[in-house]
């Protein structure tokens, strides 16, 4: 060895007592069986959560208001979606980490148009309904200026939005083809061709959820059977699982940023607790490189109860 | 040929160079130094065990496709047996960390085996996670809709979009699981090669 | 097959333990609190066999 001086926490001596019997296969067989009998114990006895999936077709059909509303909302641009940025579209800048627009920066490559995605393109893939034909015919070949206008009609009357034998109605005054065009979407929601129009904009084969699971997260319908789950945000809902089970609490950490300031009063709040996990992920791996940090260890002496028979010689 | 020729082969190189460093009885000891005796030295190879069982409860769900666990009684009972394996892993790979931490056990010139280490704790959790939101069904539903907000501030959700099950399936079924057991394997011939680390010497204490 | 995972059924909506900020599923307290009880455990429990019998090597 040289002959620098012992650094107590980045050397170790060199052990020169005597070596006892050890048998690496015997303890990983008995490690195996030990764990195997476990895994089977706690499976017998507590099973594992399946919660079935929510659709749109059950979500129009448990509160048709909410999805018409969800619906106007996409068309008028006020959804969370459409007003999401990047790597959706450019309605937004996203999240900034202090002078870094890391999301900005990366862009937008998962283009969504909520109004063309959600709304206009499903009723559009609808078998021939002429008054539904028209409908759609008069949006688009109407100016954008004047589609926002019928929006804009549309959604000042949405309050006071019901949901007639099985029509979505709203007294509007100049709302031209709008009124059609969400009660139109409605019933094909709760019929169950919209999860279908959604997940098929791709082609015949699909496993890309993006738009379906979108939209769905833009009501208020799935996120109320979330809060009843507590698995939303401000209820540490990251490391929860639905039912009693344990989830994922090795995210207690991460889960715990957003609930306190500034994390949570943050509009970057998720960039910031990014980044915060991002800082401490990298202090504890370069742990044994940090002078202070790497002492801990020694100086709290919880290693003597650990190698307390070593000590007592 | 000439000895001197064979020497300079990549081949006989390499192989001189594992056999140095990993030679048979380091890489399956039969003995210990005296000072390894403590239950906290079960967790590393617990870890290990339930890894074993978290990869072989995957491939049997594998084996009929993503959603047979939801009609299959047999299925569900897989899956079970993969969450709760799952459990026992990361509850015994932080045991494992609190107490190499407690040991301080990147001393001599085992940094390298800390760090690997961290890595594949870090793998472990988006493995996890990959899982959670392939589940196909409510709960992966929620737990992508709203991870994509914080993965999509960063940045990275223009690459790695939670939403794609299928992209999350693959990484949750060959990407991550790759890169868990190499880092696992690296980590453990690590632990080999350079032994358990020693108890810290008290005297030494003087010298800083 | 259906006996499999109902012993003990954890479907039913759980019960959680809300303290100031904290705010936690008794699924996970009880996986975390093993974990700590567990590590504490390892820790004074004194480990069999080796102690006794050393080889000198």
């Amino acid at each position: 060895m040289s002959k620098k001086a012992f650094r107590p926490d980045v050397d170790a001596p060199t052990w020169r007592g005597g070596h006892s019997p050890y048998d690496i296969i015997k303890e990983g067989t008995i490690a195996l069986v030990v764990v195997g009998v476990l895994t089977v114990l706690l499976s017998v006895f507590f099973g594992s959560p399946d919660e079935a999936a929510v659709t749109v077709k059950k979500w129009a059909n448990a509160n048709p208001i909410d999805f018409a509303t969800t619906a106007a909302n996409e068309l008028n641009g006020t959804s969370l979606t459409a007003g999401y940025g990047p790597p959706y579209n450019h309605a937004a800048i996203g999240q900034k980490l202090g002078p870094l627009s890391l999301a900005k920066w990366a862009g937008v490559r998962i283009p969504i148009n909520p109004v063309s995605d959600f709304v206009i393109k499903p009723l559009e893939s609808m078998p021939s309904q002429p008054v539904l034909q028209q409908n759609l015919a008069m949006w688009s070949s109407a100016s954008s200026s004047t589609q926002s206008g019928w929006v804009t009609d549309y959604v000042k009357a949405v309050p006071k939005m019901t949901f007639v034998n099985g029509h979505v109605v709203v007294p509007t005054t100049n709302a031209g083809p709008v009124s059609v065009l969400v009660d139109n979407l409605t019933q094909m929601a709760r019929s169950g061709a919209l999860d279908q129009a959604l997940v098929t904009g791709g082609g015949y084969y699909t496993t890309d959820y993006t738009k379906p699971l979108l939209f769905l997260a833009d009501g208020t319908y799935l996120a109320g059977l979330a809060a009843n789950q507590h698995l939303t945000g401000t209820q540490w809902g990251m490391m929860n699982e639905t039912g009693q089970y344990p989830g994922q609490a090795w995210l207690w950490l991460y889960t715990f940023w957003y609930q306190i300031r500034p994390y949570s009063a943050s509009t970057n709040a998720d960039v910031l607790v990014w980044g915060t996990m991002m800082a401490l992920s990298a202090v504890l791996l370069f742990l044994p490189l940090i002078p202070g940090l790497r002492a801990i260890p020694r100086k709290v002496k919880v290693y003597r109860l650990i190698w307390r028979e070593h000590y007592q010689q | 040929m000439s000895t001197t020729e064979i020497d300079r082969q990549w081949t006989t190189r390499l192989r001189k160079r594992v056999a140095g460093k990993l030679p048979p009885e380091k890489l399956l000891p039969d003995t210990q130094p005296a000072y390894v005796s403590s239950w906290i030295y079960v967790f590393g190879v617990a870890t290990l065990a339930a890894l074993i069982i978290v990869i072989a409860t995957g491939c049997v769900l594998s084996i009929r496709g993503p959603l047979w666990w939801h009609q299959s009684s047999i299925g569900h009972f897989v899956n079970s047996l993969h969450l709760w394996s799952v459990e026992i892993f990361f509850f015994a790979m932080v045991i494992h960390l609190w107490g190499k931490f407690f040991m301080g056990a990147w001393r001599g010139g085992r940094t390298m085996t800390w760090m690997t280490g961290c890595v594949t704790f870090f793998a472990s959790i988006l493995a996890g996670f990959t899982g959670y939101v392939s589940q196909t069904n409510f709960d992966s539903q929620w737990i992508s809709t709203q991870a994509k907000d914080g993965i999509n501030a960063t940045g990275g959700g223009s690459i790695f979009n939670v939403l794609n099950l299928g992209q999350m399936l693959m990484w949750h079924i060959v990407l991550l699981p790759l890169a868990a057991i190499a880092l696992t394997a690296v980590h453990v011939l690590l632990v080999r090669v350079k032994g358990v680390v020693p108890p810290y010497e008290e005297d030494s204490e003087i010298v800083q | 097959m259906s006996w499999l995972g109902s012993i003990i059924p954890l479907d039913h909506l759980g019960h959680y333990i809300h303290w100031h900020v904290i705010l936690i599923s008794v699924g996970n307290l009880v996986v975390i609190g093993l974990m700590v009880v567990t590590f504490i455990a390892a820790l004074l429990l004194p480990f069999p066999g080796r102690g006794g019998r050393k080889a000198s090597k």
